[in-house]
């Protein structure tokens, strides 16, 4: 893609985000990969022990250190939008990630599997509490599914407006498909403001 | 023969002395506006590259197409915080064109090219 104005001048594009959530083993890097156009990349936040956001270099060579890892994804919309798609990290201490991730995303898929529910309240709750539009997805890792998708509706206590779809987030058409029916409810609740 | 990455681990120091070093002693990024998403693209007129560090020029290699800041710290393979110091760096000196992204949630015509594009892939 040539990323070169009709004037000759340098396009840099506007980036746009979508947040795959849910628990650990959920399969968001799967799903991340299954649609990116590029292998999913990773990179390193640091932070101190304490699970402290590091923004500055100062003094942290005495620090005790950890990183947070990010996996990410790319689909090239045009030459003028790139959309990115990234995994949460999977341990919960890392909410100020969330918050990064979170700002201005489209919104975000919470995957689910449906063996452990419970592991994917905290996601919801996330975006519950921040007013992001998101859609839950049931990962049918095996292609045997437990429960309907009312059933988990139910479990999970979700609101009727919050879609709840079934996928297979190792295949790309499936992946895709979630990928906008989270978009679509981006933009009905865009409509309803 | 030891190879790079191995010269500069040291048990005590742990992995931070190359990020630090990289740095070179610059703390924070000048240009506070760096996001994970936001969009760098090396300028058509970037002036004259010798004085630039190893890591300057090879972000200046990977940013001939626009990447994201992200990106740009998973190709180098070093922190975030290291990379939003040395593209600011890149920034100040006019070498680096900068895209960020609105906070807010996308607007309808945004959110419709994403749809399209999406469906299309």
């Amino acid at each position: 893609m040539v990323f070169v104005g009709s004037d000759g001048q340098l396009i840099v594009p506007t980036a746009v985000k979508i947040v795959i959530a849910g628990g650990f083993g959920t399969g968001k890097t799967t799903m991340v990969a299954s649609v990116s156009e590029i292998p999913p990349l990773r990179t390193e936040e640091l932070l101190t022990e304490a699970g402290v956001h590091v923004d500055d270099l100062a003094g942290i060579e005495g620090k005790d250190t950890t990183t947070v890892a990010l996996d990410f994804g790319r689909i090239t919309i045009n030459t003028k939008v790139v959309l990115y798609l990234f995994g949460t990290p999977g341990q919960n201490r890392f909410w100020f990630m969330w918050d990064e991730l979170a700002t201005g995303a489209i919104g975000a898929v919470v995957l689910v599997d449906t063996r452990r529910l419970d592991s994917s309240f905290p996601s919801i709750d996330f975006f519950e509490h921040r007013a992001i539009p998101f859609i839950v997805a049931v990962n049918c890792f095996d292609g045997s599914q437990l429960y309907t998708v009312d059933e988990v509706r139910h479990a999970l206590d979700l609101d009727e407006a919050i879609p709840v779809v079934l996928c297979d987030a190792r295949d790309r058409e499936s992946s895709k498909s979630v990928l906008v029916e989270l978009i679509q409810h981006s933009m009905n609740r865009l409509a309803a403001v | 023969m030891t190879s790079r990455e191995d010269w500069w681990y040291d048990e005590a120091a742990g992995p931070l002395v190359r990020p630090y070093a990289m740095v070179r002693g610059r703390t924070r990024p000048n240009a506070p506006d760096l996001h994970l998403v936001t969009q760098v693209r090396a300028s058509s007129f970037a002036s004259d590259q010798t004085s630039l560090t190893v890591e300057h020029r090879e972000i200046m290699a990977l940013c001939a197409r626009p990447l994201s800041v992200a990106e740009v710290a998973a190709y180098l393979d070093v922190p975030l915080i290291v990379v939003k110091v040395l593209l600011s760096d890149l920034i100040e000196r006019g070498d680096v064109l900068v895209q960020n992204s609105s906070p807010k949630i996308p607007d309808r015509n945004l959110l419709q090219a994403v749809l399209d594009g999406v469906r299309g892939i």
